[in-house]
């Protein structure tokens, strides 16, 4: 299950915004301009549903969130999403897997505590007897000059 | 005809005899006859496997995909508490700290190991390093690129974790580690093929319980590990979807 955040999760100055997810969800979120480095020599990883519903993540995934794993499974992945990140970047990911290809790209990431983390993520389709079960996202560290380049980019998609 | 067992190229040669040990015992347990033939590089051991010359493989996670999803092996074990990790590392002296602090142009000593070298190249992405704007060097062993290092010919060495905790600690003092890959779940795995999938179960079996006797103990630790655990074809699924995830 996905809920607003709350004002006792949150560490430092915060803005609030609403964002309009998927299916007509709505979710406040509480967000600051507290960044966590993304850790070195680690992967990131998540498995999801067909629908987006997180089913599985690794111990660097906890962590980084900042959530539980019992609060990360089950909820939609757009638990992480970030009032910052363009819609059309979501969109291009589904319409990808969707399509049986690997996605790429830039995401940055809204952590329980209103902090934020930037990865570089692939996501696949597992493919299990020729149908697509899941799908999972390998998140690994981005280089600095193509976040920047998307700090530049995403507000103006 | 023999049952034809082989082992990733990448193996440390101190290990070859050991290999051998593990071959004799497990004809005896499984009844069969089984020869073990090594390749000595990727590139041949890939033609063996393309012309169906391999029944039983501890494979590297790279040729993996091809195995299970081309030519129908199963996983049987993988070793306990062991995962393929890479290093990236320099000379002591090196201007550097981490990855970031790494330019393009700079030259690079690859093992011929191609998931250390895959894991290798994903870290140094983070410095924006890529194929395209660095200069490999490929390297038959780790103390090569260590010699590499140590000699200033190259500025960076991509070693399997393993292989470079091995080397010297007088070795290991004169270099700096940038980063150590935490993966986990990347693994060298021993597969079973289509001829022997009959078998399965039971080769199983008796690998897992291997180290519960003195003899068997005795085997599996000159391979250089305690024992071996079980692979489920889900964990392998896994795996081969998380090296394609790396590939790209
Ligand atoms: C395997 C997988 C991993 C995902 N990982 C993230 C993620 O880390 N952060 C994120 O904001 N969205 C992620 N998404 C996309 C979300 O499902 C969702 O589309 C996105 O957060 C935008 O929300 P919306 O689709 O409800 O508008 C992932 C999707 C899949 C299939």
């Amino acid at each position: 299950m996905m809920h607003d955040m709350e004002v006792k999760d949150i560490v430092g100055d915060y803005k609030e915004t609403i964002l309009n997810l998927y299916g007509g969800l709505r979710r406040v979120v509480l967000y600051t301009e507290i960044e966590t480095p993304y850790p070195d020599g680690k992967l990131i990883v998540s498995t999801t549903d067909i629908t987006g519903v997180i089913t599985h993540v690794n111990k660097a995934f906890v962590e980084m969130s900042a959530y539980t794993e019992d609060e990360l499974i089950g909820s939609p992945h757009s638990i992480l999403r970030h009032p910052d990140m363009p819609a059309v970047a979501f969109k291009d990911l589904w319409d990808t897997v969707n399509r049986g290809e690997h996605w790429q790209g830039f995401v940055k990431n809204l952590r329980k505590d209103g902090g934020y983390y930037w990865v570089k993520a692939t996501v696949i389709p597992n493919i299990r007897q020729g149908k697509v079960v899941s799908y999972t996202s390998v998140r690994r560290k981005p280089s600095r000059i193509k976040v920047n380049e998307c700090i530049t980019l995403y507000p103006t998609l | 005809m023999p049952y034809q067992f082989t082992v990733s190229p990448d193996f440390s040669p101190e290990h070859l005899p050991g290999w051998y040990i593990f071959n004799t015992w497990l004809q005896r347990r499984s009844n069969e006859a089984i020869h073990l033939e090594l390749y000595d590089s990727f590139q041949k051991l890939g033609s063996a496997i393309e012309a169906d010359q391999v029944d039983l493989i501890y494979a590297n996670p790279f040729d993996a995909a091809v195995l299970v999803r081309k030519k129908g092996f199963l996983p049987l074990v993988k070793a306990a508490g062991v995962s393929d990790e890479a290093i990236i590392a320099v000379h002591g002296d090196y201007p550097a700290l981490d990855i970031g602090d790494l330019s393009s142009g700079i030259k690079v000593a690859l093992p011929e190991a191609p998931d250390v070298s895959m894991i290798g190249m994903m870290l140094l992405e983070a410095g924006d390093l890529n194929a395209g704007n660095i200069r490999a060097l490929m390297c038959d062993s780790y103390i090569l690129i260590a010699k590499q290092l140590l000699q200033g010919n190259v500025d960076v060495g991509v070693f399997f974790a393993e292989a470079y905790d091995d080397l010297s600690n007088i070795t290991k003092s004169k270099l700096k580690v940038l980063v150590r890959s935490q993966i986990s779940v990347i693994h060298h795995t021993l597969m079973i093929g289509p001829k022997l999938a009959s078998r399965r179960d039971d080769i199983q079996h008796s690998l897992v319980t291997m180290n519960q006797d003195e003899k068997g103990k005795h085997v599996v630790k000159s391979l250089g590990f305690d024992a071996w655990v079980t692979v489920e074809d889900e964990e392998m699924e896994f795996m081969i979807d998380l090296m394609d995830a790396l590939a790209i």
